[in-house]
Protein backbone atom coordinates (compact mmCIF):
# COMPACT_ATOMS: atom_id res chain seq x y z
CA UNK A 1 0.00 0.00 0.00
CA UNK A 2 2.75 2.60 1.03
CA UNK A 3 5.27 1.42 -1.54
CA UNK A 4 2.22 2.30 -4.57
CA UNK A 5 1.60 5.31 -2.44
CA UNK A 6 5.24 5.63 -3.39
CA UNK A 7 5.61 4.94 -6.57
CA UNK A 8 2.04 7.40 -7.06
CA UNK A 9 3.97 10.43 -5.59
CA UNK A 10 7.17 9.94 -7.90
CA UNK A 11 4.78 10.22 -11.18
CA UNK A 12 4.38 13.27 -10.68
CA UNK A 13 8.20 13.77 -11.24
CA UNK A 14 7.63 12.17 -15.09
CA UNK A 15 6.95 14.95 -17.47
CA UNK A 16 9.96 16.77 -15.51
CA UNK A 17 12.18 13.71 -16.10
CA UNK A 18 10.99 12.82 -19.63
CA UNK A 19 11.60 16.60 -20.97
CA UNK A 20 14.99 16.86 -19.63
CA UNK A 21 15.82 13.01 -20.55
CA UNK A 22 14.82 13.94 -24.07
CA UNK A 23 16.26 17.52 -24.41
CA UNK A 24 19.74 17.18 -22.27
CA UNK A 25 20.31 13.45 -21.24
CA UNK A 26 19.85 11.73 -24.88
CA UNK A 27 22.08 14.65 -26.34
CA UNK A 28 25.00 14.37 -24.17
CA UNK A 29 24.20 10.42 -24.31
CA UNK A 30 24.62 10.92 -28.28
CA UNK A 31 27.87 12.55 -27.77
CA UNK A 32 29.50 10.23 -25.65
CA UNK A 33 28.06 7.44 -27.51
CA UNK A 34 29.52 9.23 -30.63
CA UNK A 35 33.50 10.18 -29.65
CA UNK A 36 33.77 5.95 -29.43
CA UNK A 37 31.68 4.50 -32.76
CA UNK A 38 31.57 4.97 -36.08
CA UNK A 39 28.63 3.73 -38.21
CA UNK A 40 27.83 1.71 -34.75
CA UNK A 41 31.12 0.08 -34.28
CA UNK A 42 33.36 0.74 -31.72
CA UNK A 43 36.77 2.82 -32.23
CA UNK A 44 39.16 4.90 -30.53
CA UNK A 45 39.66 6.86 -33.73
CA UNK A 46 37.88 9.94 -32.49
CA UNK A 47 40.06 9.87 -29.13
CA UNK A 48 43.68 9.29 -30.75
CA UNK A 49 42.36 12.47 -33.03
CA UNK A 50 42.58 14.33 -30.22
CA UNK A 51 46.09 13.64 -29.66
CA UNK A 52 47.28 14.45 -32.63
CA UNK A 53 49.62 17.92 -32.50
CA UNK A 54 47.19 20.28 -34.13
CA UNK A 55 44.04 19.32 -31.45
CA UNK A 56 46.67 19.05 -28.47
CA UNK A 57 47.90 22.55 -29.55
CA UNK A 58 43.96 23.92 -29.65
CA UNK A 59 43.74 22.55 -26.45
CA UNK A 60 46.17 24.08 -24.67
CA UNK A 61 44.93 26.97 -26.50
CA UNK A 62 41.45 27.16 -25.01
CA UNK A 63 42.92 25.96 -21.44
CA UNK A 64 45.59 28.95 -21.81
CA UNK A 65 42.51 31.27 -22.45
CA UNK A 66 40.60 29.68 -19.82
CA UNK A 67 43.09 30.17 -16.72
CA UNK A 68 44.40 33.55 -18.21
CA UNK A 69 40.76 35.64 -18.06
CA UNK A 70 39.86 32.89 -15.03
CA UNK A 71 43.34 34.72 -13.17
CA UNK A 72 42.67 38.68 -14.63
CA UNK A 73 38.73 38.19 -13.56
CA UNK A 74 39.69 36.82 -10.37
CA UNK A 75 42.20 39.53 -9.62
CA UNK A 76 40.14 42.50 -11.03
CA UNK A 77 36.54 41.35 -9.90
CA UNK A 78 38.20 40.01 -6.40
CA UNK A 79 39.35 43.41 -5.66
CA UNK A 80 36.65 45.26 -7.00
CA UNK A 81 34.20 42.73 -4.41
CA UNK A 82 36.74 44.04 -1.43
CA UNK A 83 36.38 47.60 -1.84
CA UNK A 84 32.79 46.97 -2.17
CA UNK A 85 32.51 44.89 0.95
CA UNK A 86 34.27 47.55 3.28
CA UNK A 87 31.53 50.13 1.58
CA UNK A 88 27.89 50.41 3.78
CA UNK A 89 26.23 47.07 3.65
CA UNK A 90 22.89 48.19 2.38
CA UNK A 91 24.29 51.25 0.59
CA UNK A 92 23.27 52.37 -2.53
CA UNK A 93 27.27 51.97 -4.03
CA UNK A 94 27.08 48.05 -3.02
CA UNK A 95 23.69 47.29 -4.41
CA UNK A 96 24.45 49.06 -8.14
CA UNK A 97 27.92 47.09 -7.89
CA UNK A 98 26.04 44.01 -7.54
CA UNK A 99 22.77 44.15 -9.32
CA UNK A 100 25.30 45.99 -12.86
CA UNK A 101 27.54 42.98 -12.11
CA UNK A 102 24.86 40.59 -12.55
CA UNK A 103 23.70 42.04 -15.68
CA UNK A 104 27.23 42.06 -17.12
CA UNK A 105 27.97 39.02 -16.02
CA UNK A 106 25.38 37.71 -18.42
CA UNK A 107 26.44 39.94 -21.33
CA UNK A 108 28.03 37.90 -23.90
CA UNK A 109 27.75 36.28 -27.15
CA UNK A 110 27.19 38.81 -30.43
CA UNK A 111 26.41 41.97 -28.36
CA UNK A 112 29.87 41.95 -26.76
CA UNK A 113 31.43 40.84 -29.74
CA UNK A 114 30.35 44.18 -31.13
CA UNK A 115 30.73 45.98 -28.27
CA UNK A 116 34.66 45.77 -28.81
CA UNK A 117 34.78 45.55 -32.87
CA UNK A 118 33.18 49.45 -32.40
CA UNK A 119 35.79 50.01 -29.67
CA UNK A 120 39.22 48.41 -30.61
CA UNK A 121 38.27 46.49 -33.69
CA UNK A 122 40.05 48.35 -37.01
CA UNK A 123 37.36 51.20 -37.29
CA UNK A 124 36.57 51.25 -33.33
CA UNK A 125 35.91 54.53 -31.82
CA UNK A 126 39.85 54.10 -29.72
CA UNK A 127 41.34 52.59 -32.33
CA UNK A 128 41.11 55.29 -34.60
CA UNK A 129 41.27 57.95 -31.36
CA UNK A 130 44.76 56.52 -30.77
CA UNK A 131 45.68 56.35 -34.56
CA UNK A 132 45.14 59.95 -34.58
CA UNK A 133 47.41 60.79 -31.31
CA UNK A 134 49.93 58.67 -33.02
CA UNK A 135 50.28 56.34 -29.81
CA UNK A 136 49.50 52.89 -31.33
CA UNK A 137 47.91 52.20 -34.76
CA UNK A 138 45.43 48.89 -34.23
CA UNK A 139 43.37 50.05 -37.64
CA UNK A 140 45.61 47.10 -39.85
CA UNK A 141 45.87 44.72 -36.99
CA UNK A 142 43.66 41.90 -36.62
CA UNK A 143 44.84 41.14 -33.19
CA UNK A 144 41.52 41.56 -32.05
CA UNK A 145 40.50 38.20 -33.50
CA UNK A 146 43.23 36.68 -32.24
CA UNK A 147 43.75 34.59 -28.39
CA UNK A 148 44.58 38.64 -27.50
CA UNK A 149 41.64 39.75 -28.35
CA UNK A 150 39.30 37.09 -26.72
CA UNK A 151 41.46 37.45 -23.40
CA UNK A 152 40.43 40.83 -23.50
CA UNK A 153 36.65 40.81 -24.22
CA UNK A 154 36.22 37.47 -22.42
CA UNK A 155 38.06 39.57 -19.14
CA UNK A 156 34.35 42.20 -19.95
CA UNK A 157 32.27 39.07 -18.78
CA UNK A 158 34.70 37.42 -16.00
CA UNK A 159 35.44 40.43 -13.64
CA UNK A 160 32.01 40.95 -13.27
CA UNK A 161 31.09 37.25 -12.78
CA UNK A 162 33.67 36.82 -9.81
CA UNK A 163 32.26 40.07 -8.13
CA UNK A 164 28.91 38.03 -7.63
CA UNK A 165 30.13 34.91 -6.69
CA UNK A 166 33.08 36.31 -4.36
CA UNK A 167 31.14 38.90 -2.53
CA UNK A 168 29.63 36.66 -0.33
CA UNK A 169 32.60 34.82 1.15
CA UNK A 170 34.01 38.66 1.51
CA UNK A 171 30.69 39.22 3.38
CA UNK A 172 31.46 36.16 5.89
CA UNK A 173 34.01 38.10 7.08
CA UNK A 174 33.12 39.71 10.48
CA UNK A 175 34.86 43.15 10.71
CA UNK A 176 34.67 42.15 14.71
CA UNK A 177 37.68 39.76 13.77
CA UNK A 178 39.62 42.44 12.88
CA UNK A 179 38.76 44.54 15.14
CA UNK A 180 39.94 41.31 17.42
CA UNK A 181 43.14 41.74 15.65
CA UNK A 182 43.81 45.31 16.28
CA UNK A 183 43.47 44.75 20.02
CA UNK A 184 45.40 41.76 19.94
CA UNK A 185 48.42 45.01 18.52
CA UNK A 186 48.26 43.01 14.58
CA UNK A 187 49.58 45.06 11.85
CA UNK A 188 47.33 45.24 8.42
CA UNK A 189 50.01 42.62 7.02
CA UNK A 190 50.07 40.07 10.06
CA UNK A 191 45.67 40.17 10.16
CA UNK A 192 45.93 39.32 6.31
CA UNK A 193 48.44 37.15 6.72
CA UNK A 194 47.27 35.08 9.40
CA UNK A 195 43.48 35.98 9.58
CA UNK A 196 41.82 37.28 6.31
CA UNK A 197 43.74 35.71 3.50
CA UNK A 198 43.68 31.95 5.56
CA UNK A 199 39.52 32.66 5.20
CA UNK A 200 38.98 34.17 1.89
CA UNK A 201 41.53 31.67 -0.34
CA UNK A 202 39.33 28.40 -0.72
CA UNK A 203 36.31 30.81 -1.73
CA UNK A 204 38.83 32.65 -4.05
CA UNK A 205 40.40 29.50 -5.42
CA UNK A 206 36.51 28.11 -5.63
CA UNK A 207 35.30 30.84 -7.73
CA UNK A 208 38.59 30.82 -10.17
CA UNK A 209 37.88 27.51 -11.13
CA UNK A 210 33.96 28.66 -11.87
CA UNK A 211 35.19 31.68 -13.94
CA UNK A 212 37.48 29.17 -15.52
CA UNK A 213 34.53 26.86 -16.29
CA UNK A 214 32.61 29.76 -17.68
CA UNK A 215 35.33 30.58 -20.31
CA UNK A 216 36.09 27.34 -20.81
CA UNK A 217 32.58 26.50 -22.25
CA UNK A 218 32.10 30.17 -23.89
CA UNK A 219 31.38 29.38 -27.29
CA UNK A 220 29.09 32.45 -29.27
CA UNK A 221 31.72 35.19 -27.96
CA UNK A 222 34.00 33.56 -29.48
CA UNK A 223 31.69 32.88 -32.82
CA UNK A 224 30.46 36.04 -33.16
CA UNK A 225 34.30 37.42 -33.31
CA UNK A 226 36.55 35.18 -34.88
CA UNK A 227 34.95 34.15 -38.23
CA UNK A 228 37.53 32.89 -39.55
CA UNK A 229 40.00 29.85 -38.78
CA UNK A 230 39.62 27.87 -35.33
CA UNK A 231 41.75 28.64 -32.64
CA UNK A 232 39.75 27.11 -29.61
CA UNK A 233 38.12 23.86 -28.84
CA UNK A 234 34.90 25.53 -29.31
CA UNK A 235 34.85 26.94 -32.63
CA UNK A 236 36.42 23.76 -33.89
CA UNK A 237 33.19 22.07 -32.98
CA UNK A 238 31.61 24.73 -34.73
CA UNK A 239 34.32 23.64 -37.66
CA UNK A 240 32.87 20.26 -37.50
CA UNK A 241 29.25 20.69 -37.21
CA UNK A 242 29.81 22.75 -40.51
CA UNK A 243 31.86 20.53 -42.38
CA UNK A 244 30.19 17.19 -41.59
CA UNK A 245 30.00 16.30 -45.31
CA UNK A 246 33.77 15.72 -45.19
CA UNK A 247 34.26 11.76 -43.57
CA UNK A 248 35.51 11.69 -40.12
CA UNK A 249 34.49 15.36 -38.75
CA UNK A 250 31.51 14.41 -37.34
CA UNK A 251 33.07 12.08 -35.16
CA UNK A 252 35.81 14.57 -34.42
CA UNK A 253 33.03 16.99 -33.25
CA UNK A 254 31.56 14.33 -30.78
CA UNK A 255 35.02 13.19 -29.01
CA UNK A 256 35.83 17.27 -28.81
CA UNK A 257 32.36 18.02 -26.90
CA UNK A 258 33.46 14.74 -24.88
CA UNK A 259 36.62 16.29 -23.97
CA UNK A 260 35.42 19.44 -23.00
CA UNK A 261 32.54 18.11 -21.02
CA UNK A 262 34.78 15.82 -18.84
CA UNK A 263 37.23 18.98 -18.55
CA UNK A 264 34.48 21.13 -17.20
CA UNK A 265 32.93 18.61 -15.20
CA UNK A 266 36.37 18.07 -13.18
CA UNK A 267 36.69 21.86 -13.01
CA UNK A 268 32.83 22.03 -11.59
CA UNK A 269 33.37 19.00 -9.27
CA UNK A 270 36.79 20.41 -7.67
CA UNK A 271 34.49 24.48 -7.65
CA UNK A 272 31.71 22.33 -5.62
CA UNK A 273 34.27 20.77 -2.98
CA UNK A 274 36.09 24.41 -2.54
CA UNK A 275 32.21 25.35 -2.03
CA UNK A 276 31.03 23.19 0.51
CA UNK A 277 34.42 24.13 2.45
CA UNK A 278 33.28 27.73 2.52
CA UNK A 279 29.85 27.67 2.89
CA UNK A 280 30.42 26.32 6.33
CA UNK A 281 31.90 29.08 8.18
CA UNK A 282 29.71 31.98 5.65
CA UNK A 283 26.10 31.39 7.24
CA UNK B 1 39.03 54.62 17.50
CA UNK B 2 41.54 56.63 15.69
CA UNK B 3 43.20 53.47 13.62
CA UNK B 4 39.88 52.67 12.53
CA UNK B 5 39.06 56.13 11.44
CA UNK B 6 41.94 56.37 9.67
CA UNK B 7 41.27 53.08 7.92
CA UNK B 8 37.83 53.84 7.00
CA UNK B 9 38.84 57.01 5.35
CA UNK B 10 42.57 54.80 3.57
CA UNK B 11 39.18 52.33 2.56
CA UNK B 12 36.86 55.12 1.17
CA UNK B 13 39.98 56.47 -1.51
CA UNK B 14 41.12 52.86 -2.77
CA UNK B 15 37.59 52.36 -3.20
CA UNK B 16 36.90 55.01 -5.56
CA UNK B 17 40.29 54.90 -7.45
CA UNK B 18 39.44 51.08 -8.36
CA UNK B 19 35.94 51.55 -9.30
CA UNK B 20 36.76 54.74 -11.30
CA UNK B 21 39.53 52.95 -13.45
CA UNK B 22 37.68 49.38 -13.79
CA UNK B 23 34.00 51.58 -14.54
CA UNK B 24 36.61 53.12 -17.19
CA UNK B 25 36.53 49.70 -18.89
CA UNK B 26 33.00 48.91 -18.68
CA UNK B 27 31.99 52.16 -20.11
CA UNK B 28 34.34 52.79 -22.58
CA UNK B 29 32.94 50.03 -25.13
CA UNK B 30 29.61 50.80 -24.40
CA UNK B 31 30.28 54.84 -25.00
CA UNK B 32 32.51 53.37 -27.97
CA UNK B 33 29.09 51.54 -29.37
CA UNK B 34 27.34 54.78 -28.94
CA UNK B 35 29.38 57.02 -30.94
CA UNK B 36 29.53 54.14 -33.73
CA UNK B 37 26.31 53.62 -34.23
CA UNK B 38 25.68 57.34 -35.09
CA UNK B 39 28.22 57.02 -38.28
CA UNK B 40 27.30 57.41 -41.03
CA UNK B 41 26.75 54.60 -43.06
CA UNK B 42 25.78 52.42 -46.05
CA UNK B 43 21.46 53.13 -45.44
CA UNK B 44 22.72 56.99 -45.04
CA UNK B 45 23.83 60.02 -43.06
CA UNK B 46 24.46 60.15 -38.72
CA UNK B 47 22.58 58.09 -36.85
CA UNK B 48 20.37 56.54 -40.05
CA UNK B 49 21.19 52.91 -38.42
CA UNK B 50 19.09 53.03 -35.77
CA UNK B 51 16.20 53.89 -38.35
CA UNK B 52 17.15 50.56 -40.13
CA UNK B 53 16.38 48.35 -36.79
CA UNK B 54 12.42 49.03 -37.15
CA UNK B 55 12.32 49.15 -40.81
CA UNK B 56 14.35 46.61 -42.57
CA UNK B 57 12.39 43.28 -42.62
CA UNK B 58 14.99 40.50 -41.63
CA UNK B 59 15.35 42.36 -38.51
CA UNK B 60 11.80 43.06 -37.55
CA UNK B 61 11.58 39.15 -38.47
CA UNK B 62 14.01 38.54 -36.41
CA UNK B 63 13.04 40.49 -33.51
CA UNK B 64 9.27 38.67 -33.97
CA UNK B 65 11.14 35.47 -33.71
CA UNK B 66 13.53 35.99 -30.75
CA UNK B 67 9.91 37.78 -28.96
CA UNK B 68 8.01 34.83 -29.53
CA UNK B 69 10.57 31.88 -28.86
CA UNK B 70 11.12 34.12 -25.28
CA UNK B 71 7.17 34.04 -24.62
CA UNK B 72 6.95 30.54 -25.43
CA UNK B 73 10.56 29.65 -23.41
CA UNK B 74 8.87 31.43 -20.39
CA UNK B 75 5.51 29.67 -20.53
CA UNK B 76 6.94 26.78 -20.83
CA UNK B 77 9.76 26.33 -18.26
CA UNK B 78 7.20 27.45 -15.47
CA UNK B 79 4.73 24.99 -16.49
CA UNK B 80 7.01 22.57 -16.42
CA UNK B 81 9.14 23.68 -13.58
CA UNK B 82 6.85 25.00 -10.83
CA UNK B 83 4.06 21.95 -10.64
CA UNK B 84 6.97 19.39 -10.49
CA UNK B 85 9.04 22.02 -7.85
CA UNK B 86 5.34 22.28 -5.85
CA UNK B 87 5.08 18.47 -5.99
CA UNK B 88 8.20 17.51 -4.91
CA UNK B 89 8.43 19.95 -1.68
CA UNK B 90 5.04 18.16 -1.28
CA UNK B 91 5.36 14.24 -1.94
CA UNK B 92 8.42 13.46 -2.49
CA UNK B 93 10.93 15.56 -0.40
CA UNK B 94 13.45 12.94 -1.47
CA UNK B 95 13.60 13.57 -4.64
CA UNK B 96 14.81 17.51 -4.15
CA UNK B 97 18.51 17.12 -4.00
CA UNK B 98 18.25 15.28 -7.41
CA UNK B 99 15.92 17.90 -8.90
CA UNK B 100 18.36 20.53 -8.12
CA UNK B 101 21.42 18.46 -9.11
CA UNK B 102 19.23 17.82 -12.98
CA UNK B 103 18.27 21.50 -12.77
CA UNK B 104 21.92 23.21 -12.33
CA UNK B 105 22.93 20.51 -14.74
CA UNK B 106 23.10 22.94 -17.85
CA UNK B 107 25.84 24.89 -16.05
CA UNK B 108 27.93 21.77 -17.02
CA UNK B 109 27.38 20.27 -19.39
CA UNK B 110 28.17 23.55 -22.01
CA UNK B 111 25.73 24.26 -25.01
CA UNK B 112 28.08 24.00 -27.35
CA UNK B 113 28.45 20.36 -26.27
CA UNK B 114 24.41 19.71 -26.47
CA UNK B 115 24.33 21.03 -29.82
CA UNK B 116 26.82 18.39 -31.07
CA UNK B 117 24.42 15.51 -30.22
CA UNK B 118 21.08 17.69 -30.44
CA UNK B 119 20.52 16.74 -34.57
CA UNK B 120 18.69 13.66 -34.02
CA UNK B 121 16.73 15.04 -31.48
CA UNK B 122 16.02 18.20 -33.49
CA UNK B 123 14.55 15.97 -36.56
CA UNK B 124 12.29 14.91 -34.48
CA UNK B 125 11.03 17.96 -33.19
CA UNK B 126 10.65 19.13 -36.54
CA UNK B 127 9.18 16.00 -38.04
CA UNK B 128 6.82 15.99 -34.72
CA UNK B 129 5.83 19.08 -34.00
CA UNK B 130 7.16 22.40 -35.97
CA UNK B 131 10.31 22.81 -38.08
CA UNK B 132 10.32 26.47 -37.47
CA UNK B 133 13.04 28.76 -35.47
CA UNK B 134 10.26 28.10 -32.66
CA UNK B 135 11.70 24.29 -32.50
CA UNK B 136 14.50 26.06 -30.30
CA UNK B 137 12.03 26.63 -27.61
CA UNK B 138 13.07 23.33 -26.53
CA UNK B 139 16.77 23.53 -26.08
CA UNK B 140 15.76 26.84 -24.21
CA UNK B 141 14.09 25.43 -21.36
CA UNK B 142 16.96 23.46 -20.35
CA UNK B 143 18.93 26.42 -21.10
CA UNK B 144 17.36 28.70 -18.47
CA UNK B 145 16.90 25.69 -16.55
CA UNK B 146 19.47 26.72 -13.94
CA UNK B 147 18.69 30.38 -13.59
CA UNK B 148 14.64 30.10 -13.50
CA UNK B 149 15.15 27.12 -10.82
CA UNK B 150 16.91 28.86 -8.09
CA UNK B 151 15.02 31.96 -8.58
CA UNK B 152 11.46 29.71 -8.15
CA UNK B 153 13.25 27.81 -4.97
CA UNK B 154 13.96 30.95 -3.20
CA UNK B 155 10.54 31.73 -3.53
CA UNK B 156 9.17 28.90 -2.95
CA UNK B 157 11.53 28.13 0.14
CA UNK B 158 9.80 31.52 1.72
CA UNK B 159 6.46 30.48 1.52
CA UNK B 160 4.83 27.30 3.66
CA UNK B 161 4.08 25.67 1.05
CA UNK B 162 2.60 22.25 3.05
CA UNK B 163 0.80 23.88 5.27
CA UNK B 164 -0.60 26.29 2.41
CA UNK B 165 -2.03 23.59 0.33
CA UNK B 166 -3.13 20.65 2.85
CA UNK B 167 -5.40 24.11 3.83
CA UNK B 168 -6.56 24.17 0.60
CA UNK B 169 -7.02 20.63 -0.21
CA UNK B 170 -8.78 20.18 3.17
CA UNK B 171 -11.41 22.88 1.58
CA UNK B 172 -11.83 20.48 -1.22
CA UNK B 173 -9.39 22.66 -3.79
CA UNK B 174 -8.26 19.91 -6.47
CA UNK B 175 -4.12 19.97 -7.66
CA UNK B 176 -5.04 22.59 -10.59
CA UNK B 177 -6.39 24.91 -8.00
CA UNK B 178 -3.92 24.96 -5.01
CA UNK B 179 -1.02 25.57 -7.96
CA UNK B 180 -3.07 28.03 -10.08
CA UNK B 181 -4.74 29.88 -7.04
CA UNK B 182 -2.92 29.48 -3.70
CA UNK B 183 0.81 29.19 -4.62
CA UNK B 184 1.33 31.02 -7.60
CA UNK B 185 -0.28 34.08 -5.92
CA UNK B 186 2.20 33.90 -2.88
CA UNK B 187 5.29 33.32 -5.40
CA UNK B 188 4.75 35.75 -8.23
CA UNK B 189 7.96 38.23 -7.42
CA UNK B 190 9.84 34.80 -7.96
CA UNK B 191 7.72 34.27 -11.29
CA UNK B 192 8.56 36.96 -12.45
CA UNK B 193 12.05 37.01 -11.81
CA UNK B 194 12.47 33.24 -13.48
CA UNK B 195 10.34 34.83 -16.45
CA UNK B 196 12.76 37.61 -17.16
CA UNK B 197 15.47 35.77 -16.76
CA UNK B 198 14.64 33.76 -19.15
CA UNK B 199 13.61 36.37 -21.60
CA UNK B 200 16.81 38.15 -21.41
CA UNK B 201 18.12 34.61 -21.82
CA UNK B 202 16.19 33.97 -25.10
CA UNK B 203 16.71 37.46 -26.56
CA UNK B 204 21.05 37.04 -25.92
CA UNK B 205 20.87 33.29 -27.33
CA UNK B 206 23.09 32.59 -30.32
CA UNK B 207 24.94 29.30 -29.77
CA UNK B 208 21.52 26.96 -30.41
CA UNK B 209 20.39 29.14 -32.94
CA UNK B 210 23.43 29.37 -35.10
CA UNK B 211 24.29 26.25 -35.31
CA UNK B 212 20.81 24.37 -35.85
CA UNK B 213 20.73 27.35 -38.59
CA UNK B 214 17.63 29.41 -37.58
CA UNK B 215 17.52 33.12 -38.05
CA UNK B 216 17.02 34.50 -34.47
CA UNK B 217 18.04 38.19 -33.49
CA UNK B 218 21.52 37.46 -32.75
CA UNK B 219 22.13 35.51 -35.40
CA UNK B 220 20.56 38.13 -37.65
CA UNK B 221 22.86 40.77 -35.74
CA UNK B 222 25.79 39.02 -36.51
CA UNK B 223 25.39 38.13 -40.63
CA UNK B 224 24.00 41.88 -40.93
CA UNK B 225 27.85 42.86 -40.39
CA UNK B 226 29.13 41.81 -43.33
CA UNK B 227 26.40 44.50 -45.34
CA UNK B 228 26.61 47.00 -42.80
CA UNK B 229 28.38 47.22 -39.53
CA UNK B 230 26.91 50.24 -38.10
CA UNK B 231 23.39 48.75 -37.82
CA UNK B 232 24.77 45.47 -35.99
CA UNK B 233 26.21 47.69 -33.72
CA UNK B 234 23.31 50.05 -33.01
CA UNK B 235 21.21 46.40 -33.10
CA UNK B 236 23.80 44.80 -30.43
CA UNK B 237 23.35 48.44 -28.09
CA UNK B 238 19.69 47.99 -28.50
CA UNK B 239 19.33 44.11 -27.28
CA UNK B 240 22.07 45.22 -24.68
CA UNK B 241 19.40 48.05 -23.45
CA UNK B 242 17.04 45.92 -23.69
CA UNK B 243 18.47 42.82 -21.56
CA UNK B 244 19.65 46.08 -19.04
CA UNK B 245 16.48 47.01 -18.49
CA UNK B 246 14.69 43.41 -17.90
CA UNK B 247 17.74 42.32 -15.85
CA UNK B 248 17.96 45.34 -13.72
CA UNK B 249 14.02 45.50 -13.11
CA UNK B 250 14.94 42.18 -12.09
CA UNK B 251 16.89 43.03 -9.42
CA UNK B 252 14.60 45.40 -7.98
CA UNK B 253 12.05 42.70 -7.79
CA UNK B 254 14.32 40.85 -6.52
CA UNK B 255 15.47 43.30 -3.14
CA UNK B 256 11.24 43.83 -2.54
CA UNK B 257 11.10 40.26 -1.84
CA UNK B 258 13.92 40.33 0.23
CA UNK B 259 12.92 43.14 1.81
CA UNK B 260 9.57 41.62 2.50
CA UNK B 261 11.10 38.39 3.54
CA UNK B 262 12.98 40.92 6.84
CA UNK B 263 9.53 42.11 7.78
CA UNK B 264 7.75 39.30 7.89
Amino acid sequence: MAGSRRIGASVGLAPFLVYVTLFLFIPTIVVAIGAVTVDGRFTLEGITALKEPTMLEITYRTLLLAASTAVIGAMVGGLVAYVVSTAKPNGILRKSVASLSGVLAQFGGVTLAFAFIATVGREGVVSLWLKNHDIVDFTTSGWLFTLKGLVLVYTYFQVPLMVIVFLPALDGIRPQWREAADNLGATTAQYWRHVGLPLVFPAFLGSMLLLFANAFAAYATAAALVSQGSPILPLQIRKALQSEVVLGYQNLGYSIALEMVVIVSVVMYAYSRLERRTSGWLR
Amino acid sequence: MSTAGRRRRSQAVTRWVVLLVVGFFFVLPLYSMLLYSGRENPAGGSWSAWGVLTEDPTLTDAIKTSLELAVLTAVGMLLLLLPTMVWVRLKVPKARKAMEFICLLPLTIPAIVVVVGFQNVQLWVEYLVTDTALSLTFPYIVLVLPYCYRALDSGLSSIDVGTLSEAARSLGAGWGTVIARIIVPNVTSAILSAAFLAVALVFGEFTFASLLLFDNLQVVIAEFSLRNSVVSVAASLASLGLAFILLFALSFVGTRRKGREATS
